[in-house]
């Protein structure tokens, strides 16, 4: 896994719910190319247009609230998102995230020190995020043991099969 | 300990467990929903091959009841394919209803169960003095595999309701109050306990609502200590063999909270946030395109009970569309036995299959651009039943058949008369 993470920055506001990230309606969808081709859709019909792999959703508190759909996860992964940042997260979209290998960085007042298009990197060790166009650094809240070890093994999948798959 | 935690410790194996421990737990029951075709497939991709218990799985053909797109059936046949190749006899096809209420109805819950479900709203099963939590799908296939999944043990909150509710207003509208009061993501990572002598006047149905909506304060699970209400609605229905946890005298609560409902008017949450809660003389007078009465939020046999009341004899405003939804099966033969389903077709219905329906913006009363929704379901958000450029509101199953009968919001009290 990269420890330092770099890419540009999409910022977005309170409450983005699991909806805004990937319409109901599209939910009979199940292969990930697809999906992540209606990333962030609700909220901001540009973002699939101008993603690059390995930029970054930044936003205010409680990103990912609402529906369970792991679809919100999948098509941030699918369409490259490389890490989020925000204040705080909806429970189920946090397990969700961390599940598929995405890192979810709880980082207070993120989303007031990034604009749109700012290029940013995360050391996922330190916590450290800077914000390469303003110059500002802020400190997130560090990943913990269990989330790293997730993470570094290319998301929870590989873990169980390794623990239990059945031969 | 608080009885959420002696349920997660007994589920661990443990004697006690601590407030942010984190713990493996057996699970009880889980659910997955015709949504989640990517349970199964994380439940190949993690290498399963047989189910770890089939006898505590359930599968519920609810979202999408009855397929409307050749991939929603074929989805739905890959699940049913799957129950049968691996003896999950628990398959609730398209005619049972919302996954909740059918676990309800098929006395599938019971007090200190640990119940996990691919749906958010799994918060309701508190109702019940259950521990039961959403996840996503792969979270779920972890535990087709293993039996078994990782929880963080939660803070809890208490919310105490006090006095006495007035006559046509109802536990969404208590809920709404709250999680306007508290904010949409004030409940994240914590449990919720609802106490005090307004549970009292509350039935099974009305507290199911309020641990529902839970899940939109970002709650990871509620909960109501079990009494003689539910101990008595859950006779004769579970056969499984259960214990009633008690939360010890002296648990400190993370926060708690007391509000007074006496006095208290019907509430609203306005576009498009669950939270930006106001009394609903602020929103009386809007014209609404659709009144959506139903889902696991607000479509129970009470519900269309009270509608009919409402309703009675009476025809919906030639202007709106008012949409029902039975939560399911057994409550639309409830509500066909007892004369609701005839009083409220008669005043103009359209009722639709019991499930989802409109609610999670895929069929069966779909919003255009710039329509007005009134609903007795869950969420207002942006896009949820539709075009992302409707309004939805919610409100009480009282205020959706007052705003069908009138055509715009109202008061719902002055109908119930």
């Amino acid at each position: 896994m990269q420890q330092i993470l770099k890419g540009k920055a999409f910022v977005y506001g309170p409450n983005i719910d699991t909806d805004q990230i990937y319409p109901g309606r599209f939910l009979d969808l199940t292969d990930p190319d697809q999906v992540g081709k209606h990333a962030m859709e609700g909220a901001d019909p540009n973002f699939v247009k101008e993603v690059q792999p390995g930029d970054l959703i930044v936003a205010s508190t409680n990103f990912g609230c609402g529906s369970s759909r792991e679809h919100a996860a999948v098509t941030l992964k699918a369409a490259g998102v490389g890490a989020i940042l925000a204040d705080s997260y909806g429970r189920i979209f946090y397990r969700n995230a961390i599940n598929l290998g995405v890192p979810l960085i709880v980082c207070p007042g993120v989303s007031q020190q990034v604009k749109r298009g700012d290029s940013l990197s995360v050391d996922l060790t330190t916590g450290t995020v800077t914000n390469e166009t303003s110059g500002v650094s802020l400190q997130a809240q560090p990943l913990s043991d269990y989330v790293m070890n997730i993470l570094a093994s290319g998301g929870i999948k590989p873990l169980i099969k390794q623990q239990y798959g059945q031969a | 300990m608080h009885a959420i935690e002696k349920i997660l410790a007994k589920a661990a194996g443990k004697a006690a467990v601590t407030t942010g421990e984190i713990v493996n737990c057996k699970v009880d029951m889980a659910g997955i929903n015709d949504l989640y075709l990517q349970t199964l497939r994380s439940f190949f991709e993690m290498g399963g091959k047989k189910v770890h218990d089939p006898n505590k799985l359930v599968v519920f053909l609810d979202h999408y009841a009855p397929a409307s797109t050749i991939m929603q059936a074929d989805n739905q046949k890959q699940f049913r394919e799957f129950c049968w190749e691996q003896g999950i006899d628990l398959l609730m096809d398209v005619d049972q209803g919302v996954c909740h209420q059918v676990m309800v109805d098929k006395g599938l819950v019971y007090p200190g169960q640990v119940l996990v479900i691919t749906d958010s709203h799994t918060t309701i099963h508190g109702a019940f003095g259950a521990f039961g939590t959403g996840v996503g799908a792969t979270d779920l296939a972890i535990i087709m595999v293993t039996g078994q999944l990782w929880f963080r043990i939660p803070e809890i909150i208490r919310i105490h309701l006090d006095g006495t509710l007035p006559h046509g207003v109802f536990a969404k509208d208590v809920i709404l109050k709250v999680i306007g009061a508290l904010g949409a993501d004030y409940g994240v990572y914590r449990g919720v306990e609802f106490t005090g002598p307004v549970l009292k006047q509350l039935s099974v149905s009305e507290r199911m609502a309020l641990c529902n909506m839970t899940t939109e304060l970002g709650a990871k699970t509620a909960y109501i200590q079990p009494d003689e209400i539910t101990l008595e609605f859950l006779q004769g229905k579970v056969k499984h063999e259960y214990e009633v946890f008690i939360t010890d005298p002296g648990y400190q609560y993370a926060a708690e909270h007391t509000f007074d409902v006496t006095g208290m008017t019907p509430q609203i949450a306005a576009p498009h946030s669950v939270d930006n809660v106001a009394p609903v003389a602020k929103y009386a007078g809007i014209p609404v395109n659709q009144a959506f009465l139903g889902t696991c939020t607000g479509g129970r046999a009470e519900d269309l009970a009270i509608a009919a009341k409402i309703l009675q004899g009476k025809k919906i405003n030639p202007r709106t569309r008012f949409i029902v939804v039975p939560a399911s099966k057994a409550v639309l033969l409830e509500a066909m036995e007892n004369g609701t389903m005839k009083t409220l077709v008669e005043a103009g219905a359209t009722f639709v299959t019991p499930g989802c329906a409109a609610c999670l913006g895929t069929h069966e009363g779909m919003l255009a651009a710039g329509e007005v929704c009134i609903t007795a379901s869950s969420r207002n958000f942006p896009g949820r039943m539709g075009s992302n450029k409707a309004n939805i509101y919610l409100g009480s199953p009282a205020a959706v058949a007052a705003a069908a009968l009138t055509g715009k919001i109202v008061d719902p009290t002055e109908y119930l008369k």
